[in-house]
């Protein structure tokens, strides 16, 4: 395995130094002759990023993405681990899936792959799927989600909260209020009731991120919170985690940047489940993500081809990419104004996402001995965002012609450059 | 006037009131022997109807023929749109043939806004009513309607006349396009429903909103009662179609509350003895038929401003047209 000498690297955004990666391992304070040299000099180096919600597409959707494709896109993103979500086609509900899908990662070797595994039985909300058994299979799954669907039923989701704990697993809830939500296709508010679209209210996810905060306090289990959208969402986890109840969260890049103002256009790029939501709410979730009661980014990585989203608003499939734009998005949102360090970037889309992942090889500083999965980030630059660049099978990106700061320049996985340069290894 | 007509909110009042003096001359065709005009001969409309909608299909394709366009329909039924072929597929087809204005009226929301802005197609697009938008031609219409018996006697406008607009505000692209306009032209409106049925943030329209029929109607100009869907019925909007009756229905007794000169109107097509009982709409008030008639001249005058009509449609020095 070929050793690397990162030279002048900003760690964490703080003074220039040098790392060895010799091994698949970090090594701090010694140089090596034989090394190849990445200049990083300007660079920050982040520990590899972790995304706790990705779509992969695969098994099923091979048109919209594969374990391969999208594991490449993360990797452009600085991300060294992704979660595989359940959606797919089979459900990823059996250990034979989630192993499949861990298999293919390892094969494409861009990512670890972690598979999330279904809750309930082909995400249908009846009846709890073998949790045991995927927790139990090679891939080690430990994040179970209905993500697409909420387990709505507030017996089934006592139940699976309770399950989990024997293998210390974590359910992941996609809070939607089935009912509430009926056709829904933006955010409920004035601008849906203006374009005479069906409106999906914040109260529809608030009311499920409540009962599911009480529940896991009743039972004693760990709750995550997929793609937070709403203030009041905010509101109800900082009050939960004042409880002590542990209660974890997640906020998309989208939702920390766009508004639903979007929408106004009727093109289906914007469409998204959660939607899109107000100014006053993209500015409690970046409040929220600074003061920790948000925990996580995770993207939410959502592909589509391009025919289902080239259509009427009503017609096309909810979800965006957000894997290659991530870590600009949060410059954007959240470093730039001030509200996040890189220390504090590190911790909410590496060291957090891993926690709650209980993913052992990631999420770990970049100290003497931790495994070398390093992305090296260019904050000084500006780009404008082409979706035909997209390494992603998919060009569903809501960003295309913005303007965004930063470049992931190089990315490590287990010692071995994924990226360089900012292109694919 | 915009190259399309997508919302009644694209329509400046200089524009609006082009629309309805444009239709006052094309109207007046309607009296003569020959209902026929050259002004788009040789151009070609297509009315691309995913819903079905026989009165507003029929009303633009009279307009357009009087218009002397030719005029291709292209319904859901019996065609590729019903064996999954896209908007895009279809509108590129329509494109490849050439066509010059697309007349379409779609189940989704906003199928108008692709329809012109996705590059698609160079026709012009006049929305005929998307989802639960709007439905521009039918608000110019009512005004039109409204504008011919209330105008008169306001120094030619609608001014500072009261419309009530009552029904199912929620599902209705009638009353979104009804209340932009006709705050355009300068009528206060106000609309009257259940709570269950106006749409959350209705408080930022630049309309008044009543839960009370009978403390609206004695001080309105017009009333404009919207259909009732069936299926809003078992929706869980309002208990029973009885208590929507007794509660937002128009009938003699509400009838009889009205000033002398106010008019009823009614888009169509009516649940007679739901939203309106039928010696209302069958009274001298009742202007719903003349509404029909105007439609067609109307749909002529927004045809014939986005195809380029900068003249007269009509000579005005008795030349022959």
């Amino acid at each position: 395995m070929s050793t690397y000498l990162i030279t002048g690297a900003r760690v964490l955004g703080g003074e220039a130094t040098d790392l060895l990666i010799r091994d698949g391992v970090i090594v701090t304070g010694e140089s090596d002759a034989d090394a190849e040299v990445v200049d990083a000099t300007g660079l920050v180096a982040l520990p590899g990023l972790v995304d706790l919600h990705t779509h992969l597409r695969e098994p099923g959707r091979e048109d919209a993405e594969t374990v391969l494709t999208g594991t490449q896109a993360a990797a452009m993103g600085g991300f060294t681990a992704v979660h595989a979500m359940a959606n797919t086609d089979p459900v990823a509900d059996t250990a034979g899936v989630v192993e499949q899908v861990w298999r293919l990662g390892r094969e494409g070797g861009y990512c670890d792959v972690y598979p999330v595994g279904a809750v309930t039985v082909g995400l249908a909300g009846q009846q709890l799927a073998e949790l045991g058994a995927m927790a139990d299979s090679a891939a080690r799954v430990r994040v179970f989600s209905d993500d697409g669907h909420c387990v709505s039923d507030a017996v089934l989701m006592r139940r699976a909260l309770e399950y989990v704990k024997a293998f210390d697993g974590v359910v992941a809830q996609h809070a939607q209020e089935p009912r509430l939500t009926e056709g829904a296709q933006m955010n409920e508010g004035e601008l849906s009731g203006r374009l005479g679209l069906a409106g999906w209210p914040a109260v529809a996810e608030e009311a499920v991120i409540a009962r599911d905060c009480l529940l896991a306090a009743h039972v004693g289990s760990r709750l995550h919170v997929c793609h937070v959208s709403t203030a009041g969402s905010v509101e109800l986890i900082r009050q939960a985690k004042a409880s002590g109840w542990n209660v974890t969260a997640e906020v998309t890049p989208h939702h920390l940047l766009l508004t639903d103002e979007l929408a106004a256009s009727y093109d289906p790029v914007y469409k998204v489940n959660p939607p899109l939501r107000t100014a006053a709410d993209t500015e409690a979730l970046r409040a929220g993500l600074a003061d920790g009661t948000i925990d996580i980014v995770a993207t939410d990585h959502a592909p589509h081809p391009h025919e289902d989203k080239d259509c009427e608003w009503a017609a096309a499939a909810f979800g965006m990419l957000g894997l290659e734009t991530a870590l600009s998005v949060v410059q954007e949102t959240m470093v730039d104004p001030g509200l996040l360090t890189w220390a504090d970037v590190a911790d909410r889309m590496s060291y957090a996402p891993a926690r709650i992942g209980r993913v052992a090889d990631h999420g770990r500083p970049l100290e003497d001995g931790a495994p070398a999965n390093v992305v090296l980030y260019d904050p000084s630059v500006r780009r404008v965002v082409e979706a035909a660049e997209s390494v992603s099978l998919s060009r569903n990106t809501p960003y295309a012609g913005v303007e965004l700061p930063g470049r992931v320049v190089a990315t490590f996985l287990h010692g071995k450059p994924t990226v360089l340069d900012g292109k694919l290894c | 006037m915009n190259k399309h007509l997508l919302s009644a909110a694209d329509l400046s009042r200089d524009d609006a009131e082009l629309v309805l003096r444009t239709a006052e001359e094309m109207r007046s065709l309607a009296d003569r022997p020959i209902k026929k005009l050259p002004a788009l001969r040789g151009r070609t409309v297509v009315n691309l109807f995913f819903e079905d909608s026989t009165r507003t299909r029929i009303s633009f394709e009279a307009a357009a023929k009087r218009l002397s366009a030719d005029v291709i329909n292209f319904s859901a039924k019996g065609s590729s749109l019903s064996k999954g072929e896209s908007l895009k597929d279809t509108a590129l087809t329509l494109e490849a043939m050439g066509c010059d204005a697309v007349v379409i009226r779609h189940g989704a929301s906003g199928a108008p806004h692709r329809l012109a802005n996705s590059g698609w197609v160079r026709a012009s697009v006049v929305n005929a009513g998307d989802g639960t938008h709007e439905h521009p031609t039918q608000a110019l219409l009512d005004a039109f309607t409204m504008w011919r018996h209330l105008g008169a006697r306001n120094g030619g406008t609608l001014d500072g006349r009261r419309i009530a607009i009552v029904g199912d505000v929620l599902h209705s692209r009638v009353a979104r396009s009804n209340a932009l306009l006709l705050h355009t032209l300068g009528a206060e409106v106000t609309l009257v429903a259940p709570p269950t049925l106006f749409p959350v943030g209705v408080e930022s329209w630049p309309v008044e909103t009543s839960y009370d029929l009978d403390g609206v109607l004695p001080k309105a100009d017009a009333v404009m009662m919207l259909r009732v869907q069936r299926e809003r019925m078992s929706g869980g909007f309002f208990p029973t179609a009885r208590e929507y009756s007794r509660r937002y229905g128009l009938d003699g007794r509400r009838m009889a509350t009205l000033q002398d000169h106010t008019i009823v109107m009614h888009p169509g097509p009516m649940v007679r003895g739901m939203e309106i009982t039928a010696d209302v709409a069958d009274s001298d008030r009742s202007v719903i038929v003349e509404q029909v008639t105007n439609g067609v001249a109307v749909r002529m005058a927004v045809l014939y401003l986005l195809l380029g009509g900068s003249e007269p449609a009509i000579a005005t020095d008795g030349a022959d047209a």
